[in-house]
């Protein structure tokens, strides 16, 4: 630890950290009003019959129509977040409403808001608020024109650690030797100005795959050093952009544009915020009263290090924990998600789950529309935990309606990245007497192919 | 390291930079022919399968209503058989239209207001008796179309000589024809609705929507074309009364439960139809269009050696030749458990995977509108 302590207290200006806020706040605050103007909290939270938990989340579940007021609380933050108004407040009730939202349903599990959960957790860590914000310009002993550097680092290294990790996923046979799921994908995209003409050729979709992978295992070393930054965010810039058009992936690229801004120096920042206060009709130089963030060695700020930097740890080690079970990754899930697999293959499937009664052997289908949406199907029929859950959720269905003896089955079908399908779930085990768990599930089918690869 | 990377960068701009540069070029190249038209399928789908398979429904609907006005004017047994005879064509004809439930047929629940079975009898004479009732509503939907047809003149009476009689019989003999006939007629006004907004303004809407996304007309209508199969065909026509999603055999909801020997008929044309649509065969005739057949082979989507479209070509088949050898789906259900009919539903069941999965997967249609990232 105690080489920790010279770099906790190098400072820099704060101009990074606030004009950070204030974008997130905003790009926030336009995903929850984006997501409600669709209609999605409605269509994904508030209509499906049942709502797929994380493992140990199971508490979490939709309010019925009192869900619309965590999104509004979710957004009330962002602004609060935006504007630096009672900060520590504002974020610690953004990440729990984001994150709640998140925990609802895993069906709609996306990389990007398990990104923003972790950047809002670690946010709550950040003085973000000692710079141009309404809790600095209120109170005169919060205001900081420098903060601790490492603030502003750790903001750069969970998006380096996105990026990169992002990159190695891609690092895999079907990725770089089949150009595999681009070459399903990228043909479906025709209809893109001028692209689209050429997406069926495949040496695009090799240079697609090999480019995106190049892309992310170096954009972090890019963006870190002065020379090469200007050009890497016109790649960043140019990559999101072309990912924004290609895919159904909402806001994730406006973040990542945005987000990536950190990187640049205080000056550029300083530069956004005088043009901010030209338009808002405030002084900047308010702020600007050469005061340093006190960095304490207390105790308190001992352990706080400590906790960030074992969030780091846990952040690095996650997406190896894959390592963990047997199996192809991209076959099983076994630690797919949390990742940084992004984008990264085309699966789909088909379960079709069969009621037995035990003793008389009498056996029917369920109708899985009866139970769950075509978006709810579509995920659990290539997921082994949601193939469980849902296994145990027609359990406890089903013996309400007064059936006996219950063993269900599941005759289930996956393609992988092209592959023809083939059977997925052991059609022999009776999932009933399977249990929940983060071990291997020994009763998928092992996939019939090979993937090297990370 | 720095060198490494640089090197690295330098060669992702170029591959980055070449895919972007041939987009910027003053005279962009003609673009290889290979990409697939996807507005070249939906003009076929349209022209030359979907709106002919409309007519020609039409058609068998403007028999049937002569033949019911014959024997409205007569009701004799000779103008039942024909009147018999005339739903039976028209019920076939219909098995070349179901699956089309887009766009207007799915803005007036087509398919449910013709062909929802088994029919509530009890409806059907609370109808007739109270001589007024309103079709439009929902709640007679299972007292309309085919189905209650079929329980009208096939089903009302032990024979022929019978059902005749209860057609002549006073009073309670004109509220049944004037009851069939109200059926035929809202038949005939929802299929003239139909078509008419097919040959009007949809064609062009339904063709020049041929983009890629949830909404597209790709992507949506072969969402309804695999749901269609699923559930109407594979669950509706033969896994429902076959037992398989309710553990006990319910012969009662067969397809023209009361005509009884039909219903393993009006699944073979259903099934040809279906494959004759994947693979883009124009409606009555030998001319093979482009379908989704052509698409998978234009992608190339094949494994170990057989394109996808032959292993799917090969499962309709094989599904065909196991109903063509069963009896009436009447007879079959007197075996418990019906065993042969078990062995085709099977057949039919291994089709959905290869379409479901299979297809929609290497044509990545969308599903839904719906943020995702792949995984």
């Amino acid at each position: 630890m105690s080489r920790l302590y010279p770099y906790t207290e190098k400072q820099i200006k704060a101009a990074p950290l606030a004009v950070f806020r204030i974008l997130f706040g905003i790009l926030m605050l336009i995903s929850i009003i984006r997501f409600w103007s669709y209609g999605w909290i409605d269509k994904l939270y508030i209509q499906p019959k049942y709502f797929f938990s994380y493992y140990g989340f199971e508490w979490v579940k939709p309010l019925g129509h009192f869900t619309y007021i965590i999104f509004i609380i979710c957004g009330l933050s962002a602004i609060f977040v935006a504007l630096g108004f009672k900060y520590r407040i504002a974020i610690i009730s953004f990440f729990l409403s984001f994150t709640y939202i998140e925990l609802m349903d895993k069906t709609t599990y996306l990389n990007h808001y398990y990104f923003i959960s972790l950047l809002s957790f670690l946010m709550i860590f950040l003085p973000a608020n000692a710079y141009y914000s309404i809790d600095a310009l209120q109170r005169e002993d919060k205001r900081f024109q420098f903060i601790p550097k490492w603030t502003i680092d750790s903001v750069k290294l969970l998006l380096g650690i996105v990026y990169f990790y992002a990159g190695l996923a891609k690092l895999n046979s079907d990725w770089l030797f089949k150009a595999m799921p681009l070459k399903i994908w990228l043909p479906s995209k025709f209809d893109v100005p001028v692209l689209g003409d050429y997406f069926h050729l495949e040496w695009i979709h090799y240079a697609f795959s090999w480019g995106g992978a190049i892309y992310d295992l170096t954009i972090p070393f890019l963006l870190l050093y002065r020379r090469t930054r200007w050009l890497a965010f016109s790649l960043v810039v140019f990559f999101h952009v072309i990912t924004r058009v290609l895919f159904p992936i909402g806001m994730f690229p406006y973040i990542m544009i945005f987000s990536t801004l950190v990187f640049f120096d205080v000056k550029l920042h300083e530069k956004i915020l005088s043009y901010l206060s030209g338009i808002i009709k405030t002084d900047k130089r308010k702020f600007d009263n050469g005061k340093y963030y006190p960095s304490l060695n207390n105790t308190t700020s001992k352990i706080k290090y400590g906790f960030i930097s074992l969030f780091f740890a846990i952040q690095i080690l996650m997406p190896f924990r894959y390592l963990l079970y047997p199996g192809e990754l991209f076959w099983t899930e076994e630690g797919f998600r949390f990742s940084w697999r992004v984008m990264l293959i085309e699966k789909a499937g088909y379960a079709q789950f069969k009621i037995v009664d035990g003793e008389t052997g009498k056996w029917f289908y369920v109708d899985n529309t009866d139970f769950l949406t075509r978006f709810q199907e579509k995920q659990m029929a290539t997921q082994s935990d949601f193939i469980l859950q849902y296994a145990k959720y027609l359990e406890k269905h089903f013996s309400k309606q007064g059936h006996k003896n219950i063993e269900i089955y599941v005759d289930s079908y996956v393609t992988l990245n092209g592959r023809l399908s083939t059977t997925y779930i052991d059609p022999n085990t009776d999932l009933t007497k399977q249990k929940e768990s983060f071990r291997h599930k020994n009763w998928i089918v092992p996939f019939k192919d090979e993937i090297k690869g990370f | 390291m720095m060198k490494k990377i640089f090197l690295l960068f330098v060669f992702g701009s170029i591959i980055l930079g070449c895919s972007s540069s041939d987009s910027s070029d003053d005279t962009p190249p003609t673009p290889p022919t290979t990409s697939f038209q996807r507005s070249e399928l939906l003009i076929n789908w349209a022209d030359n399968i979907i709106i002919p398979s409309y007519e020609a429904f039409q058609t068998s609907l403007s028999s049937l209503q002569t033949a019911f006005d014959n024997f409205n004017t007569t009701a004799d047994e000779a103008n039942l058989i024909a009147l018999r005879n005339a739903w039976r064509d028209a019920y076939f004809a219909w098995q070349r239209v179901s699956m089309f439930e887009i766009g207007p047929a799915e803005n007036v629940d087509y398919r449910l207001n013709i062909n929802i079975y088994p029919a509530d009898v009890t409806q059907i004479q609370q109808n007739i008796t109270s001589g007024n009732a309103d079709l439009s509503l929902p709640s007679n939907r299972d007292a309309k179309g085919f189905p209650a047809l079929d329980y009208l003149i096939n089903g009302l009476a032990a024979d022929d000589t019978a059902i005749v009689a209860r057609f002549n019989d006073g009073a309670a003999g004109i509220n049944l024809l004037n009851y069939t006939g109200s059926l035929i007629a809202d038949m005939v006004t929802l299929t003239n609705g139909v078509l008419q907004e097919w040959t009007g303004n949809f064609r062009d809407s339904f063709v020049a929507n041929d983009g890629s996304s949830a909404t597209a007309s790709v992507d949506r209508y072969v969402n309804d074309y695999i749901l269609y199969y699923e559930r109407f065909l594979r669950a509706g026509k033969v896994g429902i009364p076959a037992g398989v999603f309710s553990a006990s055999l319910n012969p009662q909801n067969l397809e023209a439960f009361y005509k009884g020997d039909i219903s393993n008929q009006l699944c073979l044309e259903a099934l040809d139809a279906v494959q004759d649509f994947f693979n883009g065969i124009s409606f009555n005739s030998t001319t093979n269009g482009i379908g989704l057949d052509d698409y998978l082979n234009t992608l190339g989507v094949e494994s170990g050696g057989q394109q996808l479209s032959s292993l799917i070509n090969n499962q309709y088949n094989t599904a065909r030749n196991m109903i063509n050898g069963l009896d009436s789906f009447q007879e079959e259900l007197q075996n418990s458990p019906p065993v042969q009919l078990l062995l085709a539903y099977d057949e039919l069941q291994r089709i959905v995977p290869l379409i479901k999965v299979d297809m929609l997967s290497a044509l990545n249609i969308n599903v839904d509108f719906q943020d995702a990232d792949g995984d």
